[in-house]
């Protein structure tokens, strides 16, 4: 199997692939709680973030893996005004690879934007969320946090809730706990839903109580005030009435399951503050935690195939 | 210009039931004559077939041009090359231009336009509304007097039911088909591919199958309440085509076509984010091509047309839903339709048909025949020659095929246009 130059999707990835980027995470995980730095790793080497869409936490997350790395780290926030001048994607793919960028972040509202820049640039791609499409980081730090809580993936069942049609993390969560030997249930209302999903192997539940019975996760994602504009869901007391997330509805689960949600969080309306903030039951805090040690294992594995491609 | 025989040649005519080996005699740019035995005058040029197909030059009833407006997409005399190239003599140019073919000047021009070229007929849709904007009528006597072959807005379907009722009713004064482009506005809307599982991994907006079927269904109701002339452009799904199936069992005046790439290709053509297979309609799961390779057979379908977009790699070089639909198709046309011939299914009479006579008869074109007396434009072709497609050595401008990289048996050997060689 010829390893991947970039990330740009968990799909398609095998379960080894996976695993050894985890048990890499794993290691970065102690290390950052030990307070020592691995800073030699990537010294002289350049990551840009690229973010054409604003994203305070993964970029710093992203950020802060390059710097305990010893990369230098640039980032670089595209705004839209700018791709109004004219200058499309490929430009700024000429522009990067005249910078001679060794790994290149990519956030954009566009699926398939970063494949697209993957084609014409030398750097690694790293995708930070594209579109409605993926972000894999993500399902490795949602993974990661998973297996340190409960030692495995295969056997759990998760339960991913909310607006999961225009999820990019909901994508790559599916993708990777099945992947990995998980069942996972998706709930939430019908025009939230992708087309599709039970074609991908996966229990589909509308009613929110029924879909968490029994499950050792419950993974919330973020519902933008989009949707509701647009007349997919009529408002977000509505919403929050039948698939927020609260004390009485997580009760449906297992009694020792676990809360996650990618953040930003809308209290309130996915999530009630009681279970966000409950230490015994969110992992919301060790989430953020997760994501610099597997941005930080990404970026060595990554980086590391750069420096032998050369 | 010399006079020509053709000899040697397989004659295949559907407008006349001609389908044999022969020759063919053009004199002044008309054919004089076909048959088994035909002389060999000594005063003309003589052209030995080898065993190759001789059919009318093909009749392409659904072309953007790029002119007027998006000259750096295509233009008439490009157009003109890769028509020629794909054996194509007489096509109908789509009226969503900038500006808008809503005007008879602008019809008249376009003929004329076609005319300049030497090689080809520009047969020009006039739009429905004004600006093909969907709102107000556009001046339909007029434009069919100044030529209109039949009335579309284009890529824009006439979305209200109610200037559709009206179109469909006041167009039956001067003839003229009225052409829809049947897709639902409010559901296509943002839409970038077929709605479901593909859509769903790829994370693209989805446009549901129904879309197109629900507006078929609509104005084929439509064309019963005012017994207007109706045809449906790139039918693409397996519902569309079995609601026109039974229209013309009703008995109503309604016809469609479509194009290659929905008998040729399914939405898996999309994957890894291909722009150049990013059309409108947006490509189908297998099912629906089936359907519609299937009712290129029964005779549900009309017609296959190029459905030729160009677009420039500027237009598609761009993340998917961003990235401009259509897809060139001119030189693609024939090859491509040989394919369903040599797949065993479609015999090649029908084929031809599809692509000369009952086009033709629907536009109301004096081409796509070999009858006596008829204009000397003629397609030869070798069915079983192979060649490959690729993106960036077509003729013409436009460069955006969907087929890059296909293998296709079916080449065009010679294109005549009035009895003056044009390609080959």
């Amino acid at each position: 199997m010829q390893p991947q130059r970039h990330l740009l999707a968990i799909e398609g990835m095998y379960p080894p692939e996976i695993g050894q980027l985890l048990d890499l995470a794993e290691s970065y995980a102690l290390l950052n709680r030990s307070g020592k730095t691995q800073r030699d790793l990537l010294r002289g080497r350049t990551l840009i973030n690229l973010f054409f869409e604003d994203s305070t936490r993964t970029r710093t997350s992203f950020e802060l893996a390059g710097k305990r790395l010893g990369a230098d780290v640039i980032n670089m926030s595209v705004s839209a005004s700018s791709v109004n001048k004219g200058e499309t994607l490929l430009d700024t793919a000429a522009t990067l690879n005249a910078m001679q960028c060794d790994l290149l972040v990519v956030r954009h509202d566009q699926s398939g934007a970063p494949a697209l820049l993957a084609q014409k640039v030398d750097a690694a791609v790293i995708n930070a969320g594209d579109g409605t499409h993926e972000h894999p980081t993500q399902a490795l730090l949602d993974a990661l946090t998973i297996r340190r809580r409960r030692g495995r993936l295969d056997g759990l069942t998760v339960a991913i809730c909310g607006d999961i049609a225009h999820s990019r993390v909901a994508r790559s969560n599916i993708y990777l706990l099945t992947t990995m030997g998980a069942a996972v249930r998706l709930v939430g209302p019908p025009t939230l839903m992708p087309a599709g999903a039970e074609r991908l192997g996966l229990q589909v539940f509308h009613d929110m109580d029924a879909g968490l019975e029994g499950v050792d996760i419950v993974m919330m994602l973020r519902l933008q005030r989009e949707r509701m504009t647009r007349g997919l869901v009529p408002s977000a007391r509505e919403f929050f009435r039948f698939y927020g997330l609260d004390a009485a509805r997580l009760a449906r689960a297992r009694p020792d399951a676990l809360v996650m949600h990618p953040g930003p969080m809308n209290r309130g309306v996915e999530i009630d503050s009681a279970v966000a903030d409950d230490p015994a039951r969110s992992l919301i805090r060790e989430q953020v935690e997760m994501g610099v040690a597997v941005r930080m294992a990404v970026l060595d594995v990554l980086g590391r195939r750069q420096i032998r491609n050369v | 210009m010399p006079d020509l025989l053709l000899d040697h040649v397989h004659l295949l005519d559907p407008s006349t039931g001609l389908d044999g080996s022969g020759s063919l005699l053009v004199r002044g740019g008309r054919i004089l004559d076909h048959g088994p035995a035909l002389g060999r005058p000594d005063d003309v040029e003589i052209i030995d077939g080898d065993g190759a197909i001789l059919c009318p030059g093909l009749v392409d009833m659904r072309v953007a041009l790029g002119e007027p407006g998006f000259e750096y997409r295509e233009t008439i005399a490009s157009a003109a090359q890769a028509a020629a190239a794909g054996g194509i003599t007489t096509l109908a140019a789509l009226p969503d231009s900038a500006p808008a073919i809503d005007d008879p000047a602008l019809v008249f021009l376009l003929r004329s336009r076609g005319e300049a070229t030497g090689s080809l007929t520009i047969l020009p849709y006039a739009a429905i509304t004004r600006g093909c904007r969907g709102e107000e009528m556009a001046e339909l006597g007029l434009l069919r007097e100044a030529g209109a072959a039949a009335f579309t807005d284009g890529k824009r379907a006439v979305a209200s039911t109610q200037l559709m009722r009206r179109v469909l009713s006041y167009a039956r004064a001067f003839g003229g088909r009225i052409v829809q482009h049947p897709e639902d506005p409010s559901l296509a809307e943002g839409g970038a591919a077929t709605e479901g599982e593909l859509a769903t991994r790829l994370g693209l907006p989805g446009i549901p199958l129904v879309a197109e079927a629900i507006i078929v269904a609509r104005d084929v109701r439509l064309a019963r309440l005012t017994g207007g002339a109706l045809h449906f452009g790139h039918v693409s799904t397996a519902e569309t085509v079995e609601l026109i199936r039974r229209a013309k069992h009703e008995g109503l005046d309604v016809t469609c076509d479509t194009a290659p790439p929905y008998f040729d290709l399914n939405e898996t053509a999309i994957g890894d984010y291909r722009t150049y297979s990013k059309l409108s309609p947006p490509l189908r799961p297998e099912a629906d091509r089936q359907a519609i390779a299937a009712a290129l057979i029964d005779g549900t379908i009309d017609a296959i047309a190029s459905d030729h977009q160009p677009r420039d790699a500027d237009d598609k070089r761009l993340p998917f839903a961003q990235a401009s639909a259509g897809g060139a198709g001119l030189a693609t046309l024939l090859g491509i339709t040989l394919a369903q011939v040599h797949g065993g299914r479609l015999s090649m009479a029908q084929a031809v048909a599809l692509l000369t006579s009952r086009p033709a008869r629907l536009l109301g074109s004096r081409g796509g025949t070999l009858a006596r007396g008829a204009p000397a434009d003629l397609c030869l072709f070798h069915p079983e020659r192979a060649w490959q497609v690729q993106a960036g050595r077509m003729p013409g401008k436009a460069q955006n095929t969907p087929f890059d990289g296909r293998a296709l048996e079916g080449r065009v050997l010679g294109t005549w246009k009035a009895g003056r060689r044009v390609f080959g």
